[in-house]
């Protein structure tokens, strides 16, 4: 592949440049967890556990993609996971609200979400205050105003039921259907993710704002100084996050008809860990789309394989931290190799 | 328009004539002129907090000056951003902020001036294209680079110097500035890291060499600045001036002679 590539090369082995690769360590934890559960649950195997898995992971991976690229751009937000009930709430009130088709609704909820994105990126990059507490601020507020707004307009934490109005069998169709493949139903958020870890790859890799996002994560001020647009990079990267809380917020909506305001506390860390178990560096600059998506992928088969081995589900905490552990100790050991100077 | 070393017939390609730069109350520089010509390496050369940085920041494009003016090519010019320089020919190479270390030689070379193909939607970096001008660059340079696609952090310091200053030749630099390239490197290091400056010069460049090592600066520059303090204390051509007298200025000779007296063994 590499024309630049010179005789003393040959002698590289396929392993050494598999063992440079960021999603390494998800694979082979990704693997081990799915031998545990073939052997620990006897329908772990079935299709229709497969399916299962992957739609817990789809729902998961739709946003630890774009949290894994703003983590390789080196910032966090902690907005991610009550931003897709924020989305979700938008949508259904506006179309409820001023009894518009629902696809209107939908479209005032991606300007607004990607406002808030936006919001986050501005803060962020004006007043130079860690992303910790920008996001943590927004999260904070989101989560306020999600449950106070909604029982200010419904009266209720949930929201009125939009199932009787128009455009709403083509938008569960998009968002929420499901998809038979061989006799099996595959939720269609797994083809939402699939995409969104396709094109997020391509940005990453054969872009121009790809390898801006790995430098401004890696060396900030170097990148500003070979004329990188640092600010507009960061920016994009939170409007990214907030685009994959939109799809992940319709869907919310739509597999339903009507959305919990309480919803989507918590999640904000299970992206970052997905985001984290697949190589991202927490420190930014190193990380992989794909990477994210096999953490994602873990998380999946983790949460249902317990289900289906029928343990207490307590103990899927305890084996996710675990995980994160491992997979941290591996990214430190890769970074050194990387960094080492001489 | 002053000119405090002597009168060169041909524009020089930046001038700076009686540049001052405060923060806030603080005076960082003032009353600093300095030429740099095609092909002719001008070393500025000051202790810490001379305001050799300062300098630095306002022909790069990251500060502007205060007072006096900036000409570029002989147009008197304020340079609003790094951008703005690069795109007028003047590329800076900083002492700890060259690279990112965990990216690859050939993205590092390309940061910020990525090539591309294809149209639309699909238009995408050039790889091959950056793969190959990378390796070759380099190699003009004498480094033979086994693997463009090893983290620029797995190279020695010379050599991501080295990286820095071939993708500004690349990349159409008309004026160099060079941050102390030298200052973390060995004796060695710092020799190869001086050929390629040597190299530059060679090729038609305008180098600004930032030093405190008046050793560097004598072997390869043209036109010596001091600073001191934030102000100008000296500017001599390399005729005017010997090595003794240049490190002499520079450590402040008084201020020599009492340490020397100090350090006197009785």
């Amino acid at each position: 592949m590499s024309t630049a590539a010179d005789e003393r090369l040959l002698h590289t082995s396929p392993l050494r440049k598999l063992l440079g690769r960021p999603e390494l360590g998800s694979v082979v934890g990704a693997i081990a967890v799915f031998v545990f559960f073939a052997f620990a649950a006897d329908s772990f195997l079935r299709a229709s556990s497969l399916s299962t898995v992957l739609y817990a992971s789809s729902t998961i991976g739709i946003m630890a993609v774009p949290v894994a690229l703003l983590m390789i751009g080196g910032e966090f937000d902690l907005s991610a996971g009550v931003m897709v009930t924020s989305s979700a709430l938008i949508s259904s009130m506006f179309s409820y609200q001023m009894t518009a088709n629902v696809w209107v609704g939908v479209g005032v909820s991606l300007l607004a979400t990607l406002a808030i994105g936006a919001f986050n990126g501005f803060v962020l990059t004006r007043t130079k205050l860690p992303s910790f507490i920008v996001t943590l601020g927004t999260y904070l507020m989101l989560t306020g105003a999600n449950l106070g707004v909604t029982k200010l307009i419904d009266g209720t934490v949930s929201t009125k039921t939009i199932a009787d109005m128009e455009g709403f069998p083509s938008a569960r169709k998009v968002f929420a259907s499901t998809v038979t493949v061989g006799g099996v139903d595959f939720k269609i958020t797994i083809l939402w993710w699939l995409a969104l870890v396709a094109v997020a790859s391509w940005i990453l890799l054969r872009t121009r704002a790809g390898n801006w996002i790995f430098a401004v994560g890696g060396n900030k001020d170097a990148a500003r100084a070979v004329g990188v647009p640092v600010t507009r990079t960061r920016i994009g990267l939170y409007m990214g996050v907030a685009f994959g809380a939109w799809i992940a917020g319709q869907h919310l909506l739509f597999s339903y008809d009507a959305v919990q305001s309480g919803e989507g506390v918590g999640n904000e860390l299970i992206y970052i860990i997905a985001a984290v178990i697949g190589g991202c560096l927490i420190t930014g600059g190193y990380g992989s789309a794909v990477g994210s998506a096999v953490g994602a992928l873990i998380f999946g088969m983790t949460s249902k394989g317990i289900v289906f081995a029928e343990w207490n589900p307590d103990w899927f905490k305890f084996f996710l931290g675990a995980m994160l552990l491992l997979a941290t100790l591996l990214n430190a050991w890769v970074r050194k190799r990387a960094e080492a100077t001489k | 328009m002053t000119d405090t070393t002597h009168t060169a017939p041909r524009t020089a390609l930046v001038e700076l004539s009686d540049v001052s730069k405060h923060y806030g109350n603080v005076r960082a520089l003032e009353g600093v002129s300095l030429q740099v010509h095609a092909g002719e390496i001008t070393c500025v050369l000051g202790d810490n907090g001379a305001g050799k940085s300062t300098l630095i920041k306002i022909i790069a494009g990251l500060h502007q000056h205060d007072g006096g003016t900036l000409a570029v090519e002989g147009e008197e010019t304020r340079l609003a951003n790094p951008r703005d320089a690069l795109d007028r020919g003047i590329a800076t190479v900083y002492q700890d902020l060259a690279v990112v270390p965990l990216m690859p030689v050939w993205r590092n070379f390309f940061l910020g001036s990525e090539p591309r193909k294809g149209a639309g939607p699909f238009k995408r970096l050039d790889v091959e294209y950056m793969r190959r001008t990378t390796h070759a660059e380099l190699l003009r340079m004498g480094i033979d680079l086994r693997d463009v696609d090893q983290p620029i952090g797995t190279l020695s310091g010379g050599e991501r110097q080295c990286v820095a200053i071939a993708r500004a030749v690349h990349f159409g630099a008309k004026v160099l500035i060079l941050d102390e390239p030298t200052a973390a490197l060995g004796v060695k290091q710092s020799g190869v890291v001086l050929k390629y400056v040597a190299a530059a010069r060679d090729q038609g460049l305008g180098v600004v060499l930032i030093t405190h090592n008046p050793h560097h600066a004598y072997l390869v520059g043209d036109r010596f600045v001091l600073l001191k303090r934030g102000t100008m204390v000296g500017s001599y051509e390399r005729a005017d001036i010997t090595l003794d007298e240049l490190t002499g200025q520079m450590a402040g000779g008084e201020e020599l002679d009492d340490l020397r007296h100090e350090l006197e063994r009785g």
